[in-house]
């Protein structure tokens, strides 16, 4: 194996070598001058430029035919509605302006070969010119920063009320743990301080507002409903990445990240606008966080609101049974301030 | 060393006859192999020496990402061969999860650091600004040869750390803490995350010795009538590129220093609040948000760094062979400024999605968007330059051309991810991987690949092989655009990069086909650079012999015999007297003038603007 590897590039540094010398050898014998070999590459290059250009336009359009189907589904979310739009938007300048110069590009390449009998064009400036293309591309891009920062705001906007079914999303190598405020729509205070193996989450237990909260290994969102997702980790950065809806939000260990969104697709339904019996919503952590981070996910549903109620109802809580004993305080050092996931 | 480079000056006004013979048997001009080729001050060889050592490191590179594609492509697939070239990280033909880490890891570093900074800069900055500007040397030939070898030492501790035990660093290049503080997080960031900073730690001194030398020798060791708007632009790119270099470096050297306090002294700058290994750690009050701050205001920059150079390489090379000046001098000047400065200002624009406050956000919207604007005005020029040119396709201006192509195509995507609002769905996907390959890697190695064909002549004085130059152009552009352009889609399909595998969900599984069809292009693009490497050795020592201005170019260094001379030129400095870019003027004997050649010697040229100089 290793010896006819070995064989292998041997003999292809001696066919690259064969290739050299006899171009080089050719060219002599041919009697042709440099100019004319000059004059051949030329031709024949300017037309693979434009061969190039055609076939991969071409390609690629067949390509984008064939490959759209595999990119995301309709936005499951409020907001990812509008992300989309705004992305098509985006797509339709963006591929025009690519038609456009890639073919002036390469028909250029084609068309203004070397001709020696002929001389360029001295032509090195032109205020009109260029302020043409300062200007039009300032014009285009204002429509779209404006157009991408009032959505923008909008989203963000919504993280800054206080609306919203509360859930955190904790995250630590290597896996998602669902935490759910309950009837109190409160998440009770965890501290990194207070994890244990039955406490994995580090919830504060005499925080009244952990009384009613649940635990769950997967998120489960009703449908129609704001929900505020409030995002922490324990040990590494991962992030908190839901492509169906359109949202992400990085896990930081020492802060707690918020994003806001509506789910407005059921599972149920989303299998039905796929024609995929077997479609499944998904969260997958999004930033390197170690060796498994490509295995690190959590599984997601979307259920109509009773269904949702229903769910929840059966869960379990972070602390099943009164705690017994007053839990040991935290041996919190006094420089180090809890995080609080609730406000 | 001195003493050294007097004797060869002397040498050359006494003799010039002895210059004629192969540079190889010039021993008696650069006493022996070490004065020669290890503690040599002459730029030129100092050029020569971080272009072979970029190459070196761009081949490991690379097959370290062939190595992580094939794993991507079939990753049910046992390939027994993988034992045998990494050994345990291969065990039964199987990447290890965490080695797939360590490339990816390595392959960005090497390829970002070692290949488009200290390669692309090294070599050309180096050979080109004496050159050019008509300078004998570098401003300091002791602190540029210090440079090259602080950069050498820092390439070999970066090979080292492939085979400590624990594993290279594996936290990704951009080495985001806490995963790259905490050994406990992942076995590369043990000794191999130590090994990491040591080396970018020399690097980024090699950069600052290098920069500093640049833009002194820019600034003042320009020839006679050299004003700073005769500079040829590939001068103005290293120029702009090295002033970028010395701002932003130290910043993560910064960065990088605090990290190491982190990991080796207790100290919490960007730790906190955390429990891992079952145990809580006693950091407190640090913020990893911190450290992105810092390492984008270097790292994008870097990304100017990195493409500039290659831009300014391209618009010299496509001036020459399109036989015609380049469309809007002055303004692409601006524009390389313009871009220069805002490079500094958009750094939060890798960071959308941190928890960032929005409105700072918006700020770096619509900073990171102006960026399109000089942009814009960049490939219009270029492409108003080859309007009614007279192009030679030499495989320097296909490179060249090659080039605009990928910095159109990956400048575009980027007004995608430079938009808040839509980077929340394509952060950190494929998506990204595509654009910046494109726009920044592609656009990078393809303006160093026009650079090395078009000044190999003025390096070894030899000619590179022209059919393989083409053949090796054409298989890479259809490399590049065959691996780069699929991935668009898995990104638009919510697959994250650096993942060991996607088959665990179900809904990647129908990407599979597109990742075989980006390795086969990956495997056919690595081919066409082993008939580059080919080329490129085979023509030092076997190559035509070059004549003094094989490109009909009018820039300095083409004034400069065949044979290299520590000093440049063996008489007097030549004088400037006009632009670099008198190509196909008017009325002029033959289609190009030199910059040496005055307005008086070319009254049938002349232009009533010209009377103005």
């Amino acid at each position: 194996m290793n010896f006819l590897l070995i064989l292998a590039v041997v003999f292809g540094i001696l066919v690259l070598v064969r290739i050299a010398n006899v171009a080089q050898m050719a060219a002599e014998l041919s009697g042709e001058s440099e100019e004319d070999e000059q004059d051949k590459s030329n031709k024949w290059n300017g037309i693979g430029f434009m061969m190039f250009m055609i076939l991969g336009l071409a390609l690629m359009v067949y390509c984008t035919i064939q490959w759209m189907p595999l990119t995301l589904p309709v936005a499951a979310s409020e907001h990812g509605v509008e992300v989309d739009k705004l992305m098509d938007i985006n797509w339709m300048v963006l591929i025009v302006v690519f038609f456009i110069t890639q073919f002036l590009l390469f028909w250029f390449a084609y068309k203004y070969r070397y001709n020696r009998n002929r001389r360029s064009f001295y032509f090195h400036d032109n205020n009109k010119l260029e302020a043409i293309w300062t200007i039009v591309p300032t014009i285009v891009l204002a429509g779209l920063i404006v157009t991408g920062l009032v959505e923008w705001n909008k989203i963000t906007d919504r993280a800054a009320s206080d609306k919203g079914i509360k859930i955190q999303i904790y995250a630590k190598q290597f896996d998602f743990t669902a935490r759910y405020s309950n009837w109190d729509n409160k998440l009770g205070a965890s501290f990194f301080r207070n994890i244990t193996d039955e406490n994995p989450l580090g919830v504060d237990k005499n925080d009244p507002a952990s009384k009613d909260d649940k635990i769950a290994k997967e998120l489960v969102l009703p449908v129609g409903e704001e929900i505020e997702l409030m995002i922490n980790s324990r040990d590494v950065i991962h992030s908190v990445y839901l492509p169906h809806f359109r949202v992400q939000m990085n896990a930081v260990p020492g802060m707690t990240t918020r994003f806001h969104f509506k789910p407005t697709i059921t599972t149920a339904k989303m299998k039905e606008i796929t024609g995929n019996a077997n479609f499944e919503y998904i969260l997958l952590c999004n930033k390197i966080c170690g060796v498994a981070h490509y295995n690190m996910k959590m599984p997601v549903r979307v259920l109509e609101k009773d269904e949702y109620k229903a769910w929840l109802v059966k869960e379990k809580k972070v602390f099943e049974k009164a705690p017994a004993a007053p839990a040991a305080p935290a041996a919190a050092d006094s420089t180090s301030k809890p995080v609080a996931a609730a406000n | 060393m001195e003493v050294n480079q007097h004797s060869q000056m002397a040498t050359h006004h006494d003799d010039h006859a002895h210059h004629g013979h192969d540079h190889h048997h010039e021993h008696e001009e650069s006493n022996n192999f070490f004065a020669k080729y290890i503690f040599s001050t002459d730029h030129k060889m100092i050029s020569k020496q971080f272009l072979i050592t970029a190459i070196f490191m761009a081949f490991l590179a690379m097959a370290m990402s062939l190595i992580f594609r094939l794993q991507l492509a079939w990753p049910d697939t046992k390939f027994p061969f993988l034992e045998d070239i990494i050994g345990r990280w291969g065990k039964d033909g199987k990447l290890d999860p965490g080695f797939y880490l360590a490339l990816v890891t390595l392959h960005g570093t090497i390829m970002v650091f070692f290949v488009l900074t200290g390669g692309l800069s090294g070599t050309f900055s180096n050979l080109l600004i004496p050159l050019q500007v008509g300078a004998r040397d570098m401003a300091s030939g002791f602190l540029n040869a210090l440079s090259y070898w602080f950069f050498f030492v820092s390439t070999v501790i970066m090979c080292a750390s492939i085979f400590i035990e624990s594993g290279p660093a594996s936290a990704g290049w951009t080495v985001y803490p806490p995963l790259s503080a905490l050994p406990q997080a992942i076995p590369g960031s043990g000794l191999g995350m130590t090994l990491w900073l040591i080396s970018m730690a020399l690097f980024i001194a090699s950069s600052l010795l290098g920069g500093i030398n640049y833009i002194t020798t820019v600034l003042n060791l320009r020839t006679k009538g050299m004003s700073m708007t005769k500079l040829p632009l590939t001068i103005w790119a290293f120029f702009i590129t090295a002033i970028l270099g010395v701002l932003s470096f130290p910043v993560l050297l910064a960065a990088a220093l605090l990290l190491i306090f982190d990991r080796s002294f207790g100290t919490s700058f960007y730790l906190s609040d955390i429990f891992i290994d079952g145990a809580p750690l006693d950091y407190s009050g640090g913020s990893p948000i911190l450290f992105q701050h810092l390492f984008w205001f270097l790292g994008h920059p870097e990304v100017y760094i990195v493409l500039l150079p290659a831009l300014g390489l391209a618009s010299e090379v496509i001036s020459v062979n399109a036989r015609k000046p380049i469309f809007g001098y002055k303004a692409m000047i601006g524009s390389m400024l313009v871009i220069a400065f805002l490079s500094f200002i958009v750094w939060g624009h890798h960071m959308f999605v941190t928890g960032m406050n929005p409105f700072l956000g918006s700020v770096f919207v619509f900073t990171t968007l102006l960026v399109a604007i000089p942009s814009a005005v960049k490939v219009f020029n270029y492409l108003t330059t080859l309007w009614k040119g007279n192009i030679q396709f030499t495989p320097q201006m296909m490179f060249a051309m090659g080039l605009v192509s990928t910095f159109i195509s990956g400048g575009l995507t980027g007004i995608i991810l430079g938009d808040s609002t839509l980077d929340i769905n394509v952060h950190d996907t494929y998506f990204v991987v595509a654009h910046f390959h494109i726009v920044m890697g592609s656009s990078a190695i393809f303006g160093m690949f026009a650079g090395v064909y078009h000044w190999f002549p003025r390096m070894y004085g030899r000619m590179m092989n022209q059919k393989l130059g083409y053949i090796h152009f054409w298989l890479t552009i259809f490399g590049v655009y065959g691996v780069f352009f699929p991935m668009h889609f898995l990104g638009l399909g919510g697959v994250p990069r650096r993942y060991y595998s996607n088959t665990a969900y179900e809904a990647f599984g129908s990407f599979v086909d597109i990742n075989v069809i980006i390795t086969a292009a990956a495997f056919i693009g690595g081919l066409a650079q082993l008939i580059f490497a080919f080329n490129f050795f085979y023509s030092i020592w076997k190559g035509k012999k070059a004549v003094q201005n094989p490109w009909k170019s009018n820039t300095l260094e083409w004034t400069a015999p065949v044979e290299h001379l520590h000093g440049n030129w063996p008489g007097a400095i030549p004088e400037v007297h006009r632009w670099p870019y008198d190509y196909g003027k008017p009325g002029a004997k033959e289609d190009f003038i030199p910059q040496t050649v005055p307005y008086a010697e070319t009254p049938e040229s002349n232009t009533p603007d010209d009377l103005k100089h």
